[in-house]
C-alpha cells in the first residue's frame, strides 16, 4: 500500500528474530523496573513528580544555572566551552586535540556525540577514536547505529556479534558471551593505554559544585578518564541540576528506570582536572555544553521533553518500539522520547521527521514510567497538530481526512440521517465500502453490525415502568 | 499537566447527562442500553441530549485539532448545564476531561471547555468514586479477563472495574500477562499503522484468551471493536462484553432487574 507510514513498513519487514529479541528484552526490563521502584519507594509516583518538577524548574531558569555551573567548573580548574551547534562542538573538540598534539581518543558512550556525528568528523581529521562501551564498540566495527538509548545493540544477537569479531580479526568464530567480552576487553585495554584523550558524556552536572556525574555498568567511562592527559565531557545544556543533593534523587531514578538496578555499578563524580596534590587523573578537563537547538525546544510548546534523563524506560515500555525497533525512528533518539525530540532538534528539517509523533497509539505507558514525568503523549499530540498546520505531508500519510467528519459531527440532523442510512453498510461487501480507511480496517478485522439509531429508539420508546 | 488525571471536585449527583459515544450510537446499542439500566438501577435520573454526536477524538488524535475543536464546541453546546456527564468509555471520557482542554490551550473559549471537562466521568469511575459503590450486587458465573484500556490510566477506572467485578458473586477474574500493553487501536493509529496495530492486537488477544475465559470485558468499545474485530476475522468466538453489560447481566441473573 502506497500510503503506509515508514515506521509501519519497518515493522512489517523486521525479521522475526530481531523483533522478538527487542520485544523480550524490553519486556523483561519493564517488569523489573516497575517492581524495584515500587519495592524501594512506597510513593514511587510522587518521586517521579518531584524529579520532574526539579528538572522543569532548572529548565525555566537554565541561563542562571548554566552560568553557575560554568563558574563552579572554572573554579575547579576545568575549561568550559559553549557550542551552539554540532559543527562548533566538533570543531572545539578537534581544536583541543590539535593544540595538545593528541591523536588517539577513547570514548565512553554518549548519545550527544551521536547527535553531532563526532566520530566521522574526528576520523576525517586524522584522529583515531575507539568506542569503549561494548555495545557501542560493536556498533562501531559494524558501521551501524544504536537502536536503543541504553542498550544500543538490542537488535543484535551473539551470533551476529561473533561474526563481526571474526571479520575484524578478534579471533576465530566464537559466540560464547564470556569469550566475546574477554576479547573486547583485551582489545580495548590497549586502546585505553595508548590514548591521549578520554571523551565522555555527562549524565548530570551540578550547578552548585560543577560536578559532572557519569553512570555506567562497564566501568569504561572511568577507564576513559583515568589514564589520559585530557578529559573532555560533552554535555547537553539540559543536563544541569541545581544542587549536589539532587544527585541522590536522579541517580536512584536513572538506574531503576534504565535497567532495574538500584544504582548502576559505577557512579562517578568528576570535579575537575587533577589538582597539584593528586598523583592521578587528567591534567586538563574540558566541558563542552551543547545547545544544538535545545534553546529552540525550550522556547517551544514541547519544552518538557528537555527534562529527559535518557534512561530509556519509555522505549522499553512502548508497544510501538517493541514491534518496530529503534532503527525505525531514523534518528539518534528512538522510541517515544525520540518521536518528540528528534523532529524538534531537526529544526527546519522538521517535516522529514514529522511522521514520528504519529507512531504512537497514545497509550500513555511512556508517561506512566517516565522518571521525570514527561507528558509524552501530550507532546506527541502537539507535534501532530504542528505537522498538520505546517502541512508536513508525510506525517499525514494514511490518516483519513476528517474535515467532512467534523461537519457531520456538528450537525445533529445530518448525524442522525447518517445513523439511519448507515444500515446499508451491513449489506454491502467489504470491497465496495465507499471509504478507503473502512476498507483498510477490514483487511485485518471485521466491522461490527451497524445498529445506528437503535439505542435512541429504545430510550425514547421504553415503557414508563422501566423509566 | 500530566496525562489523564481526572479533574478534581467533579459533581457526583444522580441527576445526570449521558454521553452515549458515537460507537454505541452506531454499533453497540446494547452497551448504551445496559449503561442506562444500571444507572437507573442506582437511582439516576438520566437526560440524553438529543444533539450529541461524537467527543471529537478521531480528529484530535489524527492531528487535525481545528476539526476536533469544531466537534468539541458542538459537544459543549449540546451538554450545557452543570450535571455530571457520564460516558461508558474511558477513551471518550479522557478526550473530554483531558484532550479537549489541551486542544483549546490557546483558544479564547477555553473556560467553557474546562467547565465541560470538570464534570465528565467515565462510567465505572463515577459508580465507584462518584457514588461510592464498592460492591456490586447480583450474580455472574464465569471466568472473565479484563482489558485495561489505556485511557483508563490515571482515571482510577482500572481499579474501579476490578473493585466492582471482584465483588460480584460467582465472578472470577482471570490472570493475564502484560495487562499494561496497549491493544493497538489508538483511533486513526490503527488505520495509519496497520501492521503494527495488527501485531499489537494479536498480542493482546493472545494474552486476554490465554486462561480460556468465558468472556473478555472492557470499558472501551473502541478497543473492543479493534481486537474483537480481529477475533471475528480469525473465527475466535470468545464472548466479549462491555463492563456495563456484565454489571447489568449480574443484576438480571439475581432477579434484581
Amino acid at each position: 500500500m502506497k500510503s503506509l507510514q515508514k515506521i509501519d513498513i519497518v515493522a512489517r519487514d523486521l525479521s522475526d528474530e530481531v523483533q522478538k529479541s527487542t520485544y523480550l528484552s524490553s519486556k523483561a526490563k519493564t517488569e523489573k523496573r516497575m517492581a524495584i521502584l515500587q519495592k524501594d519507594f512506597p510513593e514511587a509516583n510522587r518521586l517521579r513528580e518531584i524529579a520532574g518538577e526539579i528538572k522543569q524548574h532548572t529548565l525555566e531558569h537554565l541561563d542562571q544555572y548554566l552560568a553557575q555551573a560554568e563558574a563552579s567548573l572554572k573554579a575547579n580548574g576545568a575549561h568550559v566551552h559553549f557550542a551552539n551547534d554540532a559543527e562548533s562542538a566538533n570543531a572545539t573538540i578537534l581544536k583541543i586535540m590539535q593544540e595538545n598534539g593528541a591523536k588517539r581518543m577513547v570514548k565512553s558512550k554518549s548519545m550527544v556525540t551521536e547527535e553531532i556525528h563526532l566520530l566521522p568528523y574526528l576520523e576525517k581529521h586524522g584522529m583515531e577514536v575507539v568506542e569503549t562501551d561494548l555495545g557501542e564498540f560493536i556498533i562501531q566495527i559494524d558501521d551501524d547505529h544504536p537502536s536503543h538509548i541504553v542498550t544500543p545493540i538490542i537488535h543484535k544477537n551473539r551470533k551476529d556479534i561473533a561474526k563481526s569479531f571474526e571479520r575484524e580479526g578478534l579471533g576465530d568464530y566464537n559466540d560464547d558471551p564470556e569469550t566475546i567480552t574477554r576479547r573486547a576487553r583485551a582489545f580495548l585495554r590497549q586502546k585505553y593505554l595508548d590514548a591521549d584523550v578520554g571523551l565522555t558524556g555527562g549524565n548530570f552536572v551540578s550547578a552548585e559544585s560543577g560536578r559532572v556525574s557519569l553512570v555506567t555498568n562497564e566501568g569504561n567511562a572511568r577507564f576513559s578518564v583515568a589514564a589520559n592527559r585530557i578529559h573532555i565531557a560533552v554535555v547537553g545544556i539540559e543536563k544541569i541540576i541545581p544542587k549536589d543533593r539532587d544527585f541522590s534523587l536522579f541517580l536512584n531514578l536513572i538506574a531503576r528506570s534504565a535497567t532495574g538496578q538500584q544504582l548502576t555499578v559505577y557512579n562517578q563524580f568528576i570535579n575537575g582536572p587533577r589538582s597539584p596534590g593528586q598523583p592521578h587523573g587528567p591534567e586538563q578537563m574540558h566541558v563542552v555544553f551543547l545547545d544544538n537547538r535545545r534553546t529552540e525546544v525550550l522556547a517551544s510548546e514541547c519544552r518538557e521533553i528537555l527534562r529527559c534523563i535518557r534512561c530509556g524506560a519509555c522505549l522499553n515500555v512502548c508497544p510501538i518500539f517493541r514491534q518496530a525497533g529503534g532503527h525505525a525512528y531514523r534518528s539518534v533518539y528512538p522510541g517515544p522520547v525520540g518521536a518528540v525530540l528528534s523532529p524538534l532538534l531537526a529544526g527546519n528539517r522538521f517535516p522529514e521527521l514529522a511522521d514520528l509523533p504519529k507512531a504512537s497509539s497514545l497509550c500513555g505507558a511512556c508517561n506512566e514510567v517516565c522518571p521525570v514525568n514527561i507528558p509524552i503523549p501530550d507532546l506527541l499530540l502537539r507535534l501532530r497538530d504542528k505537522a498538520k498546520r505546517e502541512k508536513a505531508t508525510d506525517a499525514m500519510k494514511g490518516t483519513p481526512s476528517l474535515g467532512l467528519w467534523a461537519t457531520l459531527c456538528s450537525q445533529p440532523a445530518m448525524w442522525k440521517t447518517a445513523l439511519s442510512m448507515g444500515h446499508t453498510m451491513n449489506y454491502i461487501p467489504t470491497e465496495l465500502i465507499p471509504h478507503p480507511s473502512a476498507r483498510a480496517w477490514q483487511h485485518n478485522r471485521k466491522l461490527p453490525k451497524f445498529q445506528g439509531g437503535e439505542f435512541r429508539k429504545w430510550f425514547r420508546n421504553r415503557p414508563p415502568s422501566s423509566k | 499537566m500530566s496525562l489523564l488525571h481526572t479533574p478534581p471536585n467533579r459533581p457526583a449527583g444522580k441527576s445526570i447527562q449521558l454521553m452515549t459515544t458515537c460507537l454505541c450510537d452506531a454499533f453497540y446499542a446494547d452497551v448504551a442500553r445496559a449503561t442506562v439500566e444500571i444507572l437507573e438501577y442506582l437511582g439516576c435520573d438520566i437526560e440524553l441530549p438529543d444533539g450529541q454526536t461524537c467527543c471529537g477524538q478521531p480528529a484530535f488524535n489524527g492531528g487535525d485539532w481545528k476539526s476536533s475543536r469544531k466537534v468539541v464546541r458542538h459537544t459543549a453546546k449540546v451538554f450545557a448545564g452543570d450535571k455530571p456527564i457520564i460516558v461508558p468509555s474511558g477513551s471518550c471520557a479522557a478526550m473530554i476531561f483531558h484532550g479537549a482542554p489541551l486542544a483549546f490551550e490557546k483558544e479564547s473559549d477555553i473556560e467553557e471547555i474546562q467547565a465541560l471537562a470538570a464534570r465528565t466521568w467515565e462510567l465505572t469511575d463515577y459508580i465507584v468514586n462518584g457514588l461510592g459503590i464498592k460492591e456490586w450486587p447480583g450474580k455472574y458465573e464465569g471466568l472473565i479477563t479484563v482489558h485495561r484500556s489505556c485511557h483508563l490510566r490515571g482515571s482510577n477506572s482500572g481499579d474501579a472495574i476490578t473493585t466492582l467485578m471482584e465483588s460480584i458473586d460467582g465472578l472470577e477474574l482471570g490472570a493475564m500477562d502484560e495487562k499494561e500493553q496497549c491493544c493497538g487501536f489508538g483511533g486513526t493509529f490503527a488505520v495509519s499503522f496497520p501492521n503494527i496495530s495488527k501485531k499489537m492486537g494479536d498480542l493482546k488477544v493472545e494474552n486476554l484468551t490465554a486462561c480460556k475465559p468465558d468472556a473478555i470485558a472492557a470499558a472501551d468499545m473502541g478497543c473492543m471493536m479493534h481486537f474483537g474485530g480481529m477475533m471475528d476475522k480469525q473465527g475466535n468466538k470468545t464472548n466479549r462484553l462491555h463492563v456495563a453489560q456484565i454489571l447489568r447481566n449480574s443484576l438480571q441473573n439475581a432477579g434484581l432487574l
